[in-house]
Formats: C-alpha cells, sequence, structure tokens
C-alpha cells in the first residue's frame, strides 16, 4: 500500500503537478469549496432552508458586525429573511455542484457511448450522428439548454416543476454539452479500431460491444477527462447563468445562480453583501476549475501544447 | 465555387427543416394545444370542433408542412400570455435587440482588433501586459457579473448611467431607436460593453496570435529590409494576412451576440427579444419559443453560409484550391 503511494508520487503525472503552483493552488481551492459543500450540513452555523432556525430580527446583518436588535455576529452578513448568508452559500454550492457533476457525467456517458459508435460501427450511424453533433455546434451551448429546459419544463406537470427544476436542469445542460466528448472519442476511435490489438481481439470472437468497452474505450480516455475537467467549468457558469436568468434552480433549493440573482434586488439598497460572497464563491469554483482543466490538458498531452 | 454553394445552400436548407420539425413538436406535442386555447368551460363537440378546424386530425406530415407556410409568412401564431401574434410582439421588440447587438459588435471589432494588432506590435510593452491579464479575467468572469459589477459600479456607485432599459426612444416609421436621443445612447453604453466584452477578447487574442505568426514570416523582414514605414508593415502586409481566421470567428460570433443578448437583457431589463424568449420560458409560452427558435436558426445558417462565401472574396488563393473549398 505504502509502497503505491510512493510510486504514484513519484510518477511523471505527480511530478509535473507539484512542479505547477498554479495547478497545486487550483486543486486545493476546488478540494476545499467541494469538501465544504459535500459536508455543508455539518460546517454552516445554520440551515438555511429550515425556517424554524431562522429569525426575521436577523435580516440584513452586516458581515462581522452584531445584528443591531439580536446582537448574532454573522461572518458574511444575512439576507433579508434573516438567513446566514455563508450558510446559504455552501448550500447553495451543493447543487451548483452536484448539478455540474451530474450534467458532465449524463454528457460524458452520453458522448463517449455515441462518440465509440460512430467510430467503430461506421456506415449510416456515423454519418447521422455526427451531422446531429455538427448542427448542434452551430449554436451555443447556453441557448440550447435554454430551450432543452423550456421543453422539458413544458412536459412536467405544473405541481411538481420546483421539485424537477433541478433534474431538468441537468439534462437540459448535459444535452448542451455531448458534442465534444461525441467528437473526440470518435476522432481516436477511428485511430484505435485499426490496430493490432483490436485485430487480435476480434480473431479470437470478441463481440463488438466488448471491444468497444473493454478494449478501445480505456485507450481512448485521457482527453475525455480532459474535456470533463473543462466541461466541468462551463456547466457550473451555464448552470449559474440560468439559474440567474430564473430558468434554473428554483428560490425554494437556491445555487449560487439563484443567490445572485436574489442578491441583485438588494444591490441598490446598499446591502451589497447577498450578492458578492455568492458572486465571489462562484468565481472562484469556476475558475480554479478551469485552471486545472488547462494544466490537465498540458499534462497528459504534450503534443497539444 | 458553385458545387460547393449548392451543396452548402442544400445544408442549410436541411438544418432549417430539422429546427422547423423540433418547433413543430414543440407546438403540437408540449401540452395539449386546444386545451390551451379553450376556457374550462366547454363540451366534447366543442373541442373535436376545434381539433377539425385547426387540423389537428390531419396527418404529422401535412401539419407539418401547413406550420412551415405559416412560419414562411411570418405567421407564427398566437402567444398564450400576451394573446397577441408573436409576429407583432417581435417585430415590436427586435429593434431593441438588433441595435444593441450592432453597437456590440462595432465595439468588439473595433477594440477588439485594436489591442490585438497593438498587443501583438508592442509584445513586452506594460501596456499589452496589462490588456492582456484584464482579457483574461474578462474571459472567465460569466457575461451576467461581468454587467452586475458595472451596474453597480456606473449605475449605483457614481450614478452616471441608467441601470436599465433603454431611455428614450425616437419612434422612426414603426422602428423604435436609441441612436437619436442622449439617454438613448447613455442606455446603451453599459449593455453594449457587457455583450461585447467577451467577443472582444476572443477577437483580440485570435488577432494577436495571427500577428504574431505573420510578423515572423520572411515578407515582413523584406517589406522592413525595402525600408518601408513601421506602419505601411504592420497594417498593410500584417494585418491583411490575419483577416481570413478572423473572419470566420466574427462572423460566427455575430451570431452568438444576438443569442448572449438574452443574458445582457435580461440583467438590463432591455426589451428586445431576448428577455422575451426568458419570460416565454418561464411561462412556458411555446408559441414564442418555437418562434425565436425558428428566427435564430435562420440567422445562424445565414451567417454560416455568408462567412463560407466571404472566404472566397477574402483569400483569392481558395478560388482555385479544392481542399481549401472544403474548409
Amino acid at each position: 500500500m505504502r509502497d503505491t503511494i510512493t510510486r504514484a508520487w513519484r510518477s511523471d503525472f505527480m511530478w509535473t503537478f507539484r512542479r505547477s503552483p498554479v495547478a497545486v493552488v487550483s486543486f486545493f481551492v476546488v478540494a476545499l469549496l467541494v469538501l465544504s459543500a459535500v459536508f455543508a450540513p455539518l460546517i454552516a452555523p445554520h440551515d438555511p432552508f429550515n425556517p424554524a432556525t431562522l429569525n426575521l430580527m436577523n435580516g440584513f446583518s452586516q458581515p462581522m458586525e452584531p445584528n443591531a436588535f439580536t446582537q448574532e455576529v454573522f461572518w458574511l452578513g444575512t439576507d433579508d429573511q434573516g438567513r446566514d448568508v455563508f450558510s446559504t452559500i455552501l448550500y447553495g454550492m451543493r447543487i451548483s455542484l452536484f448539478v455540474g457533476f451530474a450534467a458532465v457525467l449524463f454528457a460524458l456517458i452520453l458522448g463517449v457511448t455515441l462518440g465509440l459508435i460512430a467510430g467503430y460501427k461506421g456506415g449510416w450511424l456515423e454519418s447521422v450522428i455526427m451531422r446531429v453533433a455538427d448542427v448542434q455546434l452551430t449554436f451555443p451551448a447556453i441557448l440550447v439548454a435554454m430551450l432543452i429546459f423550456g421543453i422539458a419544463k413544458g412536459f412536467t406537470p405544473v405541481h411538481l416543476r420546483d421539485q424537477m427544476a433541478i433534474w431538468v436542469l441537468i439534462l437540459a445542460i448535459g444535452l448542451s454539452d455531448w458534442v465534444q466528448f461525441a467528437r473526440v472519442v470518435r476522432g481516436a476511435t477511428l485511430v484505435e479500431k485499426n490496430k493490432e490489438y483490436v485485430q487480435a481481439a476480434k480473431l479470437i470472437g470478441r463481440s463488438p460491444f466488448a471491444i468497444m468497452l473493454r478494449h478501445i474505450l480505456p485507450n481512448v480516455l485521457s482527453p475525455v477527462l480532459v474535456i470533463a475537467t473543462i466541461s466541468l467549468a462551463l456547466a457550473i457558469i451555464a448552470e449559474a447563468t440560468l439559474s440567474f436568468l430564473g430558468v434554473g434552480a428554483p428560490p425554494t433549493t437556491p445555487s449560487l445562480g439563484t443567490l445572485i440573482r436574489i442578491g441583485q434586488g438588494f444591490l441598490f439598497s446598499g446591502e451589497w453583501w447577498i450578492l458578492l460572497f455568492p458572486a465571489i464563491t462562484l468565481l472562484a469554483l469556476a475558475l480554479a476549475v478551469n485552471l486545472l482543466g488547462d494544466w490537465l490538458r498540458d499534462a497528459l498531452n504534450p503534443r497539444l501544447r | 465555387m458553385l458545387a460547393f454553394t449548392l451543396r452548402r445552400l442544400f445544408q442549410s436548407l436541411v438544418v432549417l427543416l430539422v429546427v422547423g420539425l423540433v418547433a413543430f413538436s414543440m407546438f403540437r406535442f408540449v401540452g395539449d394545444p386546444v386545451d390551451n386555447m379553450m376556457g374550462q368551460e366547454r363540451t366534447d363537440a366543442d373541442v373535436e370542433r376545434l381539433w377539425e378546424k385547426l387540423g389537428l386530425n390531419d396527418p404529422f406530415i401535412v401539419q407539418y408542412y401547413n406550420f412551415l407556410g405559416r412560419a414562411v409568412q411570418g405567421n407564427f401564431g398566437v402567444s398564450y400570455k400576451q394573446a397577441r401574434p408573436v409576429a407583432d410582439i417581435i417585430a415590436e421588440q427586435a429593434p431593441a435587440t438588433l441595435e444593441l447587438a450592432a453597437v456590440s459588435a462595432l465595439l468588439a471589432i473595433t477594440f477588439g482588433i485594436g489591442f490585438g494588432v497593438f498587443t501583438a506590435i508592442r509584445k513586452d510593452g506594460w501596456a499589452s501586459h496589462l490588456i492582456m491579464s484584464v482579457s483574461l479575467i474578462g474571459v472567465s468572469l460569466p457575461t451576467f457579473l461581468i454587467g452586475i459589477l458595472l451596474i453597480y459600479l456606473f449605475a449605483v456607485e457614481l450614478g452616471w448611467l441608467p441601470s436599465f432599459g433603454r431611455g428614450d426612444v425616437v419612434n422612426v416609421g414603426g422602428w423604435k431607436t436609441n441612436f437619436l436621443t442622449l439617454s438613448g445612447w447613455k442606455a446603451l453604453i453599459l449593455p453594449s460593453i457587457t455583450l461585447g466584452l467577451y467577443q472582444m477578447t476572443l477577437i483580440m487574442r485570435l488577432v494577436r496570435s495571427e500577428m504574431l505568426e505573420v510578423l515572423r514570416q520572411d515578407y515582413i523582414r523584406f517589406a522592413r529590409a525595402r525600408g518601408l514605414k513601421e506602419k505601411s508593415v504592420n497594417f498593410r502586409h500584417a494585418l491583411k494576412n490575419t483577416l481570413v481566421p478572423v473572419i470566420t470567428v466574427t462572423g460566427l460570433q455575430l451570431g452568438s451576440i444576438i443569442a448572449f443578448a438574452i443574458i445582457t437583457e435580461t440583467v438590463f431589463q432591455w426589451p428586445g427579444v431576448g428577455l422575451l424568449f426568458i419570460n416565454s420560458i418561464q411561462f412556458v409560452d411555446i408559441p414564442v419559443m418555437a418562434a425565436y427558435l425558428m428566427l435564430i436558426s435562420v440567422m445562424f445558417v445565414a451567417i454560416n453560409f455568408a462567412v463560407d462565401l466571404l472566404y472566397f472574396a477574402v483569400d483569392p488563393r481558395l478560388r482555385t484550391d479544392r481542399s481549401g473549398a472544403a474548409r
């Protein structure tokens, strides 16, 4: 066990990682944010969505200053309903990260599957898949996501819309993002399928399904990993944008974007902290994931540099 | 060239037909159209009569054909929310979006090319480094945050510029324009910067890297050796040869500007079609969504087609080179 850790630590991959301060800092920022989101119920001083713990008298507390009525101190202040901004950010980040990860996972599975099929099978299936991808690529992803969100919303019964919003959001962002995966995997599969190990696997009679899954897939994974990281940053921003525009996470389960939307309403009356802290969190998260993705691309594929 | 043009034209038509199919399916299958039009008090006979009258009993392909026929004539049905013809609403709001997009595009192109050339020529100056670092932030900031930031700074703190709306507009034959009043121009500043910033950084980075590439070439060194003026070398020789990729990206970005206007218009409550679209999603106003989808796809397809043709105008080499035509 200890041996494996030492070996991993001394690998090329870890060596380039240790040598890049940007990557190390980004990694720790992402790790910190993800962990604090996962353990939000343990860390957050208040449960912002349990009305029983809220006190309206705490509304509009300034950051780091005792509230005028209750003398309670909130690190990052409170919003109009007396919800602790720090706690809402932690819970909001949970939604943002969950939607981000789930959407990328969905896009990854869909894109990789279609890419493998297109690359390995070829023929009319390939033309159809790649044509659809081309057409979708003509339109900005955020527009596609909005449309899918709108259509899916039309299909959900009215009383379920708020509960289903998160899942519809994942579906919309995931569907708007699969093209990159499919294109890269198809390209790599076209190269791999003529190699000798694939011929050998065919000769011993493995099924096309097994060849795609067990032989080709592991060899095309590293570009997929890079795209997944960059897609994660894009998905988090897309989610925040949709929620900010009011076509994403509902106010009952606010994500960072919803919090910024709420905070914007208080900008003109001087309560800047309700907007500023969620915005900074979103920015740090997106920027760190982005930088990590850039570094990963250089580290895994020196040719792209 | 003719074969290439025809093939592209055919592809564009197929894309539009598919988009039309999506838009039509939204009409037909999201919710029950009859349900959306009739009130609570209705008999089965009424419902049946409306089905027949609207042609909903016809075969799918006939309905689709009729839908396309109406769409081509600019008839997109009646908005569920505003109870007015969608075409009228869009015609009313389109000028706002088009003016905003035009100003943003102009800003993005002017400053994008200007800064791009500047940072390429003065590669190591402090001003170039400053511009490059600021542009990095510009790329990673989400559009809506930039808008809020600008509002906070220039509308709330400094109070120089309005934070929402179009200001006073002048009605010129049904087209309400911002360009004829001072308050209209003032209202344009913040939204157009917000909308154009991302595109500007993209164009700037592209021009810069292309310029750096070109400035290394032998013919530039030769032009310098001939004693040509620095300005002439930079602009007549270098910039001209960077234009092909710049035109491609800029052209494609024009479409994105109209799409991203959705976000900017929401932040600034700008009464354009983007705001209309966002509201239609919130209220599941299918006719408006479908019409917006059709219009924006026609625009995107037209822009793509125009960019393809522009290659030939800009780069004479492509006119004979067949491999170039496939790009």
